[in-house]
């Protein structure tokens, strides 16, 4: 799912060596592998927005109103998980921030951010010009620029898978996908 | 053996043609899709969802059968010619089915990987066809607040044995909880959390959810290129395992299946610990146990028998209980409620054409699986060279188009692009996924019954602690939030002077 770049991913370990390494040796080789790791900032903020949802579904459940156990208002449940939710945003916030299982956004990141402008604008470009065009600009878009391909091999890939989504969804199932042709 | 006379008739329902040949494509576009390097099982069957819509209830759910052991299998292939676990559970695949790839035996490892996963896998249904109807007949007697327990603890245990951190996992369980409160209150009709929007009065769908958070979001945090380099073999040759390697491996398909059977029955990630427990023990006993990490071929074929046994035996809490115990599960819960099917202790008795018709679907996917992933297997590797850029845009195109098939709506092609968002960054930040799928899907269930239980106790939640089952469920449930606090303080204590053993941990791939 990734474009083939050509750096290797292990360059400390020639391709032979792969051979020889035993399951610990390969584990932490994964573990070397990851990404890097974010800061206490990102895990502050992750839990500053854990907490802001739970906030915000504290109040939201407070204005549908609470009742009692024996006869609850619609806010009871969504009260109970929101006041959940700060709590465990709290905790987070104060005993997670060393935890170092977040992942740092590099300029990698803006690979899925490109996929995700694609995604947004064919979402909306689908219902007034059909799919067909914005599914040719994503094909592009992925393959060109995210992927690296050539151009050649990106214009006569992306035309054909639109044309087989054009066959199995138009043609073939005769679904009602907004479509141009 | 009258109780055997529906299991018979189910498969006069599962044999027909039509429902064969659904099973066959189920099979065969769960092996494509779920060969995808990055995608396991979960990211498979909810990319493949829509499939699944407009079907017959039946022929649907064997279809589904079919999905789940293709992606399964898709995810043993990328370990072995990859390196690339599809998920947790085939991660030990890796160690000898690698190794054995580099030694020119991939195909043999492959062959062992699908004949222990078959002998798992049947001898778990078997296993099921017997214990389900029991389980379901001790869980019939189960009122509303053992189903508040019992939920609460399923959610509990899968957040905990997540990979990740735990309170993170349990704050996705807590935004699954609340995401299903959105739309119409069941007990008074009135909105909630809607913000006056028409499309969401009746609440959000499971399956855009699914789509959104583990299709969509793998896919954009596989965009972000991290991959281990990896080439597939351009051939590969002697699927068919030797008769001295099939006699190698006999004993250890013979050991995983067992472990990998009564270890799946436990919520969590059963799957995950019985392929590990398998490839200990096959390890442990060998003769040689310096050959494992070398290419051994019981260090394949105990693992992966394990894990489908488990992943098989995993059905039991969701047919009898209606409490699905993986995120894989989750998702077969949500399939199946889509098909009208709800699962719980009332489907063997009030439905038994249905069940029975799931069940039996699972040994057809099963023989089909064998069938097809043998002479296949030249066909995955073709498609495992293709590039990774080609592969992502067309999956991508996949999910959106197959979730505007759903309801034909572009408003759940929105929410598939929303809850791919929150997927990534969640992926992102270290939260499972996992846990926010399976507390939505579980939300509506424990709310109404937890709302009606305390209807019975008069509003005082004592009442839970009255009655012996839900009493023992919270119980379980107070031991397992309390005692990882505990077990760490106690550790942290002693580790003070003795330097931690760095433990590896891999990001599950969903």
């Amino acid at each position: 799912m990734i474009p083939v770049k050509p750096t290797p991913a292990v360059p400390a370990v020639p391709d032979g060596d792969l051979d020889d390494l035993t399951p610990e040796q390969l584990a932490a080789q994964w573990e070397e592998e990851k990404p890097p790791a974010a800061g206490a900032l990102a895990n502050a903020a992750s839990s500053l927005v854990v907490l802001g949802v739970g906030v915000g579904a504290v109040i939201l459940s407070l204005a549908m109103g609470l009742g009692t156990p024996a006869a609850p208002q619609p806010g009871l449940w969504p009260f109970m998980i929101s006041c959940v939710m700060v709590a465990l945003g709290l905790f987070q916030l104060v005993i997670g921030r060393h935890n170092r299982d977040a992942e740092k956004f590099t300029r990698m990141s803006t690979a899925p951010l490109t996929g995700l402008v694609t995604l947004a604008l064919m979402v909306a470009l689908m219902p007034t010009i059909g799919f067909e065009l914005p599914a040719l600009a994503l094909c592009i878009v992925w393959m060109r620029f995210l992927g690296s391909e050539t151009w050649r091999s990106t214009l006569v890939v992306s035309a054909v898978v639109v044309g087989a989504f054009y066959g199995l969804f138009v043609l073939a199932l005769n679904t009602s996908i907004p479509h141009l042709f | 053996m009258d109780f055997l006379n529906p299991v018979i008739n189910g498969f006069a329902v599962v044999l027909e043609p039509t429902n064969l040949l659904y099973c066959l494509v189920g099979v065969v576009i769960g092996m494509l899709i779920g060969v995808l390097p990055g995608l396991g099982p979960a990211a498979t069957i909810a990319i493949l969802l829509p499939l699944t819509y407009n079907v017959e209830p039946v022929t649907a759910i064997i279809m589904l059968a079919g999905i789940f052991y293709g992606a399964q299998y898709g995810g043993t292939i990328t370990s072995v010619l990859l390196r690339l676990p599809g998920e947790a559970s085939s991660v030990v695949t890796v160690f000898d089915g690698y190794q054995m790839a580099r030694q020119g035996k991939a195909g043999t490892a492959l062959g062992l990987a699908s004949i222990g996963s078959f002998v798992g896998g049947t001898a778990s249904i078997i296993g099921l066809t017997f214990l389900a109807p029991i389980v379901a007949s001790f869980a019939l007697d189960f009122g509303a607040p053992e189903y508040s327990a019992l939920a609460l603890l399923g959610i509990l245990l899968v957040a905990t044995i997540s990979s990740g951190a735990k309170t993170k996992a349990l704050i996705a369980a807590a935004l699954g909880l609340l995401l299903a409160t959105v739309g119409r209150d069941v007990f008074t009709g009135e909105s909630r959390f809607t913000f006056g929007s028409l499309e969401l009065a009746d609440g959000i769908d499971f399956v855009p959810i699914a789509m959104g958070i583990f299709g969509l979001g793998e896919i954009l945090y596989n965009l972000e290129e991290r991959h281990r380099a990896a080439k597939a073999p351009s051939k590969v040759a002697n699927v068919w395992p030797s008769r001295s390697d099939l006699k190698q491996a006999a004993g250890s398909i013979g050991r995983g299946s067992i472990l990998g059977f009564f270890l799946g029955i436990l919520p969590g990630g059963g799957a995950t610990i019985s392929s590990m427990a398998s490839y200990a023990m096959e390890k442990k006993r060998a003769k040689q146990p310096e050959r494992f990490g070398k290419g051994a071929p019981e260090g394949v074929a105990g693992p992966e028998t394990a894990n489908n046994a488990a992943a098989t035996s995993s059905f039991i809490p969701l047919l009898t209980l209606g409490i699905p115990a993986n995120a894989t599960m989750a998702l077969m819960f949500g399939a199946l409620l889509i098909q009208g099917v709800t699962p719980g202790p009332q489907l063997v008795e009030e439905n038994p054409d249905l069940f029975w018709g799931v069940v039996n679907s699972m040994y057809i996917g099963n023989i089909l699986l064998l069938i097809m992933s043998l002479p296949l297997v030249g066909l995955f590797v073709k498609i495992l060279r293709v590039r990774a850029a080609i592969l992502a845009p067309v999956t991508a195109l996949i999910t959106l188009l197959g979730a505007y098939t759903i309801n034909n709506s572009m408003f759940d092609v929105t929410l598939v692009v929303v809850f791919g968002v929150i997927g990534y960054l969640m992926k992102k930040f270290g939260f499972e996924p996992g846990p926010l799928v399976l507390a939505f899907v579980l939300g509506s269930l424990l709310e109404s019954s937890l709302r009606r239980s305390l209807l019975v106790f008069g509003g005082d939640p004592t009442g839970f602690f009255g009655r012996p089952i839900s009493a023992t469920l919270l119980a379980v449930f107070v031991l397992v939030a309390v005692l990882p606090g505990i077990r760490s303080l106690l550790a942290k204590r002693r580790a003070a002077a003795v330097a931690e053993p760095g433990t590896v941990q891999i990001k599950e791939k969903v």
